[in-house]
């Protein structure tokens, strides 16, 4: 479904993403893996086509994206939702204008559908008596369910989700970690940023890490687990560090 | 010296790249018009806030403008026994240059930097990413529609600014000056020419599309969180004033090039 392929990206002087190789299967849900500022967003972002790599090749349905102009990414787009870090609700508009926003812009569907759909992804995320609140109205891990129901609703096929369960308390850290078991379990394909070690085993079908732009794990959480891969111990299990702190707390390229 | 050189050359390419942004995203605006979508409730919206929104501010400018160049005029013309003229000083001063560039100077400040904060706002608040990622083209949505609105509204503006300040400078001229109504009307409006309202008003929609495109500029363009929100938003309403100030003379230069 979608495939990242020597995927290489330097923003500004600093170089972020350093040979990016991985798939994600149909209906898989993959997460990355990674410390803060090891280029984790950064890949989320080429995958949308935000960000156009400098060198290689992102496939997203078999088709190549790095070469689209904008107009055509937008098609493409059209197939994928992104759930944001602060989940980037529009300001300006409520519940139920944040999560028809897509159907309303794109599609020809009439508004009792569209208003349906609202419904059904509103209570899907457990927040269908927010529908005529404002975003600023809602607590920050209502404002993320609220960016998952506006992802389903939009019926995307694949959904993208930059860190979701960051800075929740554990209760809503899992409750978003449900939600996204629970999509899984309806074909959706998913790519999970995180680096929340709980949430990423419980969500995961395949765990990709990264450390400094660069692809150091690609397999099953177990796998993860199992490894003896210094650098993959001192993530997993940071109390057994001696020394090397700065490889993982201050990496040299602070991208996200 | 070699440290120098370099340090000019860096910065006379961060201008030129800055004049290339903004031409790029005046073009994308300005192509926005022609293709759809056309945001017409957004754009619906946005003469409302920018165009209703600002009458309130004109109205004051416009007045306090024309009571002042009635009080200062009359001591200027007294000595030649010429105050009962002092409409026709009015009239032309506001038609041609003060209700453009006061106005526009005006609607800077409050609809410009607004829309400098209000998109500088989003982007840092990732609003333009989730745009983009929701297959909406974030500049025809908030570039193209803002522009509409100030091209539209920033003249009609004028218009009130102009009305208002002949006005006032009535209001001085009746009742502090003394000057028969009917000299003062039949004056105010013969001294205003054809010409002077063309001018008057191809200058305002100028000025519209600078405060437009410069506010939207400097949101799109914001860097560095919330100290970058208000850096975008100073940014904008010093730009737009110097780009107003700069192309009133500039235009008033060449409307006088074709009599």
């Amino acid at each position: 479904m979608i495939a990242l392929s020597g995927v290489w990206l330097t923003l500004g002087e600093r170089p972020v993403l350093n040979d990016i190789s991985f798939d994600v299967q149909a209906g898989q849900t993959k997460v990355i893996l990674g410390a803060s500022g090891s280029g984790k967003t950064t890949i989320l972002r080429v995958i949308l086509g935000l960000y156009r790599p400098d060198r290689g090749s992102i496939r997203v349905d078999g088709q190549e994206i790095t070469e689209l102009d904008e107009r055509n990414l937008t098609l493409v787009r059209q197939d994928m939702a992104m759930v944001f870090q602060g989940a980037a609700l529009f300001d300006s508009l409520t519940v139920r204008e944040n999560v028809w926003y897509r159907l309303w812009e794109h599609s020809r569907l009439s508004d009792e559908t569209i208003e349906q759909t609202v419904q059904e992804s509103l209570q899907f995320v457990g927040l269908a008596d927010t529908v005529d609140k404002m975003p600023a109205e809602l607590s920050g891990g209502m404002r993320k369910r609220v960016g998952i129901a506006r992802a389903l609703a939009s019926g995307a096929k694949v959904l993208l989700y930059d860190e979701p369960t960051g800075g929740l308390d554990p209760i809503n850290a899992c409750m978003i970690s449900r939600l996204i078991t629970k999509l899984s379990t309806k074909g959706i394909t998913q790519v999970v940023v995180t680096h929340d070690l709980d949430a990423a085993y419980r969500v995961a079908d395949r765990i990709v890490m990264i450390q400094r732009g660069r692809v150091i794990f690609d397999g099953t959480p177990d796998g993860l687990q199992q490894s003896d891969d210094p650098a993959i111990r001192g993530f997993i299990d940071p109390g057994s560090l001696t020394n090397g702190w700065e490889t993982f707390a201050n990496p040299p390229n602070p991208v996200d | 010296m070699l440290t120098g050189s370099f340090d000019l050359r860096s910065t006379l390419i961060g201008y030129v790249l800055v004049v290339q942004e903004f031409t790029a995203l005046c073009g994308q605006a300005i192509a926005g018009l022609v293709r759809p979508p056309w945001y017409v409730r957004e754009t619906i919206y946005q003469i409302d806030r920018i165009g209703v929104g600002s009458v309130f501010i004109v109205v004051l400018t416009g007045m306090f403008t024309g009571m002042v160049l009635a009080l200062q005029g009359a001591v200027q013309l007294e000595p030649y026994g010429a105050t009962i003229y002092v409409s026709r000083l009015i009239s032309t001063s506001v038609v041609r240059e003060l209700g453009p560039v006061l106005a526009a100077l005006m609607i800077a400040g409050r609809v410009g930097s607004g829309i400098a904060s209000e998109i500088a706002s989003m982007k840092v608040t990732e609003q333009i990413d989730a745009l983009r990622a929701e297959g909406t083209d974030p500049i025809q949505k908030l570039a193209t529609t803002r522009l509409v609105a100030c091209v539209l509204m920033i003249p009609v503006l004028t218009i009130i600014t102009n009305g208002i300040a002949i006005f006032g400078g009535w209001l001085i001229a009746r009742l502090y000056l003394g000057i028969d109504s009917y000299f003062y009307w039949t004056w105010a409006f013969e001294a205003i020419e054809q010409r002077d309202i063309v001018v008057g008003l191809v200058k305002p929609a100028v000025f519209g599309f600078i405060i437009a495109m410069v506010g939207c500029y400097a949101g799109f363009h914001t860097k560095g969180g919330t100290v970058g929100v208000g850096l975008s938003t100073t940014q904008s309403m010093v730009s737009s004033s110097i780009l107003i100030l700069a192309s009133d003379f500039l235009l008033t230069k060449l409307f006088m090039a074709f009599p």
